[in-house]
């Protein structure tokens, strides 16, 4: 076994570099998804986003592109319509979910040929991430942590008790409607690395591993960056050793690292429970 | 006379375009402590989000002064909602919790400063909380975590408190010593509160709004039956005085509103 030999591989550099940008985005965003109870409105955009890649991929136009309109498109509308009007939140996001999923099998059946961007959507490749998709991680990352570090106080009052902090004339719409464009721009370009069916693990797992030792959202957020690090590094190496699909097996670790740290949990609390008896 | 703070004009206020609240005339001057009462549904909480700025009114004008007097469009607020229907397990501590009562439009919103720990510390310390400052809020008893919200609602030293029902969850013990320290925090903010503790309130609070889609306001604290038909306030009295005495008003006659809950 070899693990120097991968490395000078340029595709493999390319999948170590987005695993860390990866795990930067989905800890923040993740950790935030999680706090807040939105795995659901993430399902939904997720799957909304396929509508937007069948659709640049009939009309011959990049596939990000399309994900992520559709992706922003869906994500704002859920907000609005949960805060403007009587539609039940969750019947909105099951309604997008489906409608965006339909769309994408609808243009991809007409796009003449086969489809082979179908399955590298539906289960990522983060072996074939491109220059410009590592770009736009990088970018989104910094942005992302820029808004955090600027708006943190805002995002935990409104994400803990939104009235509240409107009383307070926090710009509650503001750090909403940023944070679930961010949300949509963080599932899109993740779609790469482990693909629509897979990406919402990326974004959760980490995040409630991290729960498992803090009770703080600052603390979760960095635990979740490391461990998502942790995660998507060694999953990476699994798979070219085992020669698995790396999106696959990056999961599987993380949901390793979530059973262990888990286990090693209840030991310990076991051991000071004993202590007290 | 002292400065009126809260003037409110033909309000009427409600959720999607339909009103709970109309038609109501409030005015509010400093160091006030109305008790607001009303039978359920009559829209007590209604209106106190709708001065609290959650709820935008429908019609009518809602405007606040500053204690030194001038119109103002963002006054300071502290406000402790009805029921804690948060998220149990959201990550934040009891700290955090109680920082994000400073935050403001006006300050930044990028990082708390060391004097605004300093500020949450005395105020968990005047509650008696001070112990608890790092927990999780999820793992307090009600009594503690609505001491932890009464903090979040009084440590900017807010010009109006607005309180929703504060002793819901409220122990024996803490029910005595809240008054207490309203009574004390009365010096120097203006209290609006809603409460069904008819027989408490009072000898803490000044006057009495009863709402019941709408408002009628009385000058002083006494309660009595009497009153209650006049307002058409369909409540029950319980009074826990020397003599308890229970007297219930009709519900037949019913509000002068149409909506129903």
């Amino acid at each position: 076994m070899n693990l120097i030999e991968p490395l000078g591989y340029v595709f493999f550099q390319h999948a170590l570099i987005a695993s860390v940008f990866s795990a930067i985005i989905c800890g923040f965003i993740g950790a935030y998804i999680v706090a807040r109870r939105m795995v659901f409105i993430s399902g939904g955009i997720t799957h909304a986003s396929f509508g937007g890649m069948g659709l640049a991929y009939f009309f011959g136009f990049n596939y990000l592109l399309g994900a992520a309109i559709f992706a922003l498109i869906s994500a704002l509308t859920v907000e609005y319509l949960s805060k403007r009007t009587e539609v039940r939140e969750d019947s909105a996001i099951g309604m997008l979910w489906s409608l965006g999923m339909a769309i994408g099998i609808i243009f991809t059946f007409l796009t003449p040929g086969y489809a082979p961007n179908l399955m590298s959507a539906l289960f990522g490749s983060i072996l074939a991430v491109s220059n410009t998709e590592l770009w736009l991680m990088a970018g989104l990352a910094v942005i992302i942590i820029l808004f955090f570090v600027e708006f943190f106080p805002a995002i935990l009052a409104v994400a803990f008790d939104i009235e509240y902090a409107s009383t307070h004339h926090i710009p509650v719409n503001f750090i909403n409607y940023s944070l679930i464009s961010l949300i949509a721009l963080a599932i899109v370009l993740n779609i790469r690395v482990s693909g629509i069916i897979l990406v919402l693990a990326m974004m959760t797992i980490p995040p409630v591993t991290a729960n498992l030792l803090t009770k703080r959202l600052k603390p979760m957020i960095l635990l979740s960056i490391a461990l998502g690090l942790a995660g998507n590094v060694l999953g990476l190496i699994l798979s070219y050793l085992l020669n698995l699909p790396s999106g696959a097996t990056i999961i599987v670790t993380h949901i390793l690292i979530f059973g262990i740290i888990k286990l090693c949990k209840s030991v310990t609390k076991l051991t000071v429970h004993e202590r007290i008896l | 006379m002292s400065n009126k703070l809260i003037e409110i004009n033909d309000l009427s206020a409600g959720y999607y375009g339909k009103p709970v609240i109309h038609h109501i005339q409030l005015t509010v001057y400093e160091g006030d402590f109305i008790g607001i009462i009303g039978p359920n549904g009559g829209g007590k909480t209604t209106f106190l989000k709708t001065i609290a700025g959650i709820i935008k009114p429908l019609s009518g004008s809602l405007k606040f002064y500053s204690p030194e007097g001038g119109l103002i469009e963002n006054p300071k607020l502290g406000y402790l909602p009805q029921v804690n229907t948060f998220d149990k397990s959201f990550p934040i501590s009891v700290e955090e919790v109680v920082l994000t009562g400073l935050l403001s439009a006006e300050g930044r919103l990028s990082r708390f400063k060391a004097s605004d720990k300093e500020k949450v510390r005395k105020v968990l310390e005047r509650l008696n909380i001070n112990h608890l400052a790092l927990k999780p809020i999820g793992e307090l008893s009600g009594g503690q975590m609505q001491r932890v919200f009464l903090a979040r609602a009084i440590v900017s030293e807010p010009w109006i408190l607005l309180l929703d029902e504060p002793s819901t969850y409220a122990d024996n013990r803490f029910e005595a010593e809240l008054y207490e320290l309203l009574v004390q925090l009365n010096e120097k903010m203006t209290i609006l509160m809603v409460s069904h503790d008819l027989g408490m309130i009072p000898s803490y609070i000044k006057s009495i709004a009863c709402v019941n889609g709408t408002l009628h306001y009385h000058p002083t604290p006494e309660i009595t039956p009497e009153i209650l038909r006049v307002y058409n306030c369909p409540i029950e009295l319980i009074a826990h005085g020397i003599v308890p005495h229970r007297v219930l008003s009709t519900h037949q006659e019913n509000s002068s509103t149409d909506e129903s809950y």
